[in-house]
């Protein structure tokens, strides 16, 4: 099976950021059709697409955007662009290189959903994004496909671009909001959900950019054919951010329950320099592992990552080769989750140090055996009891690594050294580490 | 005492008008004010954007140790970042970043002693396709070899 171009079909024309190229290409004709149809006839068409969040979660869009309250209240339309999940690149390229297809699908939101204005929430090290977007911004503005009633239909839309400043956390979409209000971006208690109480306490939906950037594509094709690729319960196409051991890395758009084998054997190349795959992350960092047997077997959407007991999440694949040592794969994990922690819930913010702790213990050939079972103690104490879901994300991976690769982690303790790489670890010590 | 330049107080004046709330200036805010200091943000910064915003210091002073791109130290003119995340470390980020200190002769985190650079590891930049990478400044520097990190930090004046 090959790769289907269904967003990304004008991703390799440089014109397609333009204005003129966009347009040349189909750009701004769905605005034109919503702007003719009724708000909710949208909102109904997005729901029976199927077409659901590309973020990570996965959640129905049409349904989400049903959750707001039906009344004239002021609500606000917030773009998810902190693309933050380790693996995850495929928002980047879609806005340096389709800018207007984002901006596009953005205004068609607002008109279904009844918002005036809408705010793109990049990550602060996205320049190339910011700048591409600011551009294609005020482009449409000049256009008139911003501003005071649009193409005379009487809509109104302002948007504008906000910059993150360097915390996984904001791409929760309630910690976003929290940054967005200019404050730290700690999440906040649901419910009430975003739909109902937001950003300044106001209705807010929060989708990701791929999200956004669909419903144009559902506008043309209607929700029926839009169905044309994926299954029942995963319509239409989806990119993959394709990383780690792989001949050929990159962002690959397949219907969904596209073959993962296909995926890193046929698009990705297969396994860089001769070696063998040993495990792969199928949904972004907090995605539980696969072993190379799973692999082979998993489809990519969401019903089979489920089935597998792992998540599609973002989309972020990340390959392992035979050559990498699990324990300090995970090690690598738990540093990033421990860092990125908001700090807000004792057993995150305890749970992901402890974690780290102990799995950079085990690494530097220091561990006791019992520390195996501790892991898995503290990983099991971090589920389900937090406000977001950045404790379970730091959760899953623990488990799933020290449950899957055991071997490995009771080899590093008994012999002080790595089963694979035959060393502990020589980096800089833990304490030094976090400095 | 650290002073916004006029140029910079006007930007910060227009921030507070762009969003819906004042306080969602804070963040644009402290970036306006860290170009201004040299890259970084200490007490006096906020102080005194305190005092143009008319935000507390405290509101300010959480927002900005929350984040990691506002510097809570000094930096050298050149910021080199080393994206340290799983797709760029089973790339050899460690011993890419390794290899930069070692050049460099400093340790993470450190400026080299003629001020000229700052090396740091940081979490996933988003550039995993194209590991391992680094960010000097606003600016990726994707497919790194240690030869051409080292090239491309030379260049840097």
């Amino acid at each position: 099976m090959s790769e289907v171009k269904y967003l990304t079909e004008f991703y390799h024309l440089p014109e397609f950021k333009t204005l003129d190229g966009y347009k040349k290409n189909g750009g701004y004709k769905e605005l034109e059709k919503a702007l003719k149809m009724q708000p909710q006839a949208i909102i109904d068409e997005v729901k029976n697409s199927g077409l659901r969040g590309r973020g990570g979660a996965g959640f129905s869009t049409g349904m989400k955007w049903g959750f707001l309250p039906k009344n004239n209240e002021p609500r606000y339309l917030l773009c998810n662009a902190d693309e933050g999940e380790p693996g995850t690149f495929k928002d980047r390229m879609m806005m340096e290189r389709a800018p207007h297809q984002l901006v596009e699908g953005m205004i068609i939101s607002g008109f279904a959903i009844g918002s005036k204005k809408s705010y793109i929430y990049v990550r602060g090290e996205y320049d190339a994004s910011i700048a591409s977007l600011e551009t294609a911004i005020q482009e449409a503005y000049k256009a008139g496909y911003l501003g005071q009633n649009i193409l005379g239909s009487g809509f109104d839309h302002d948007m504008d671009v906000y910059r993150g400043a360097g915390a996984y956390i904001c791409g929760e979409e309630t910690g976003m909001i929290s940054s967005l209000e200019g404050s730290k971006g700690q999440p906040k208690l649901k419910p009430p959900f975003p739909a109902v109480q937001g950003y300044l306490k106001k209705p807010t939906i929060v989708n990701n950019v791929e999200t956004l950037a669909a419903v144009k594509y559902v506008m043309r094709d209607g929700a029926q054919g839009y169905r044309k690729y994926g299954t029942e319960k995963s319509a239409g196409t989806k990119l993959f951010s394709l990383s780690g051991n792989v001949v050929k890395p990159g962002n690959y758009e397949v219907p969904l329950a596209y073959p993962l084998k296909d995926m890193i054997f046929n698009l990705g190349g297969g396994i860089k320099n001769g070696k063998k795959l040993k495990a792969v992350i199928p949904g972004g960092s907090s995605a539980p592992v696969l072993t190379a047997d799973e692999a082979m077997k998993a489809t990519l959407d969401y019903e089979c990552m489920a089935q597998m007991g792992t998540m599609l999440g973002s989309g972020a694949i990340i390959v392992i080769d035979d050559s990498k040592c699990m324990v300090e794969c995970l090690a690598n994990l738990t540093h990033f989750y421990h860092h990125e922690s908001c700090g807000q819930c004792t057993p995150c913010r305890e749970g992901t140090g402890w974690v780290d702790k102990i799995t950079h213990s085990i690494l530097s050939g220091k561990g006791r055996m019992q520390d195996i079972e501790l892991l898995l103690k503290v990983a099991d104490n971090m589920k389900g009891k937090t406000i977001c879901a950045l404790s379970d994300a730091a959760a899953l991976p623990v488990i799933s690594f020290v449950t899957k690769f055991r071997d490995e982690f009771e080899y590093f303790v008994r012999e002080g050294k790595s089963k694979v790489k035959g060393t502990a670890y020589k980096g800089h010590s833990h304490a030094q580490m976090h400095h | 005492m650290f002073q916004l330049s006029a140029e910079g107080k006007q930007k910060v004046l227009n921030e507070l008008k762009r969003y819906e709330s004042k306080q969602s200036a804070v963040l644009p805010a402290l970036y306006i004010a860290q170009k201004e200091n040299k890259g970084h943000v200490n007490a006096e910064v906020i102080k005194e954007l305190s005092k143009v915003m008319e935000i507390s210091e405290a509101h300010i002073n959480e927002v900005c140790t929350f984040y990691t791109m506002y510097n809570k130290q000094p930096i050298g003119t050149h910021h080199i970042q080393v994206c340290r995340t799983l797709s760029c470390m089973l790339n050899g980020a460690k011993e890419l970043s390794e290899h930069i200190c070692s050049e460099l002769n400093v340790h993470l985190g450190d400026k080299t002693t003629d001020g000229k650079f700052t090396v740091t590891e940081v979490e996933c930049l988003g550039s995993c396709g194209t590991a391992p990478m680094m960010q000097i400044g606003d600016k990726y520097y994707e497919n790194l070899t240690n030869e051409s990190a080292m090239n491309i930090i030379r260049s840097l004046k």
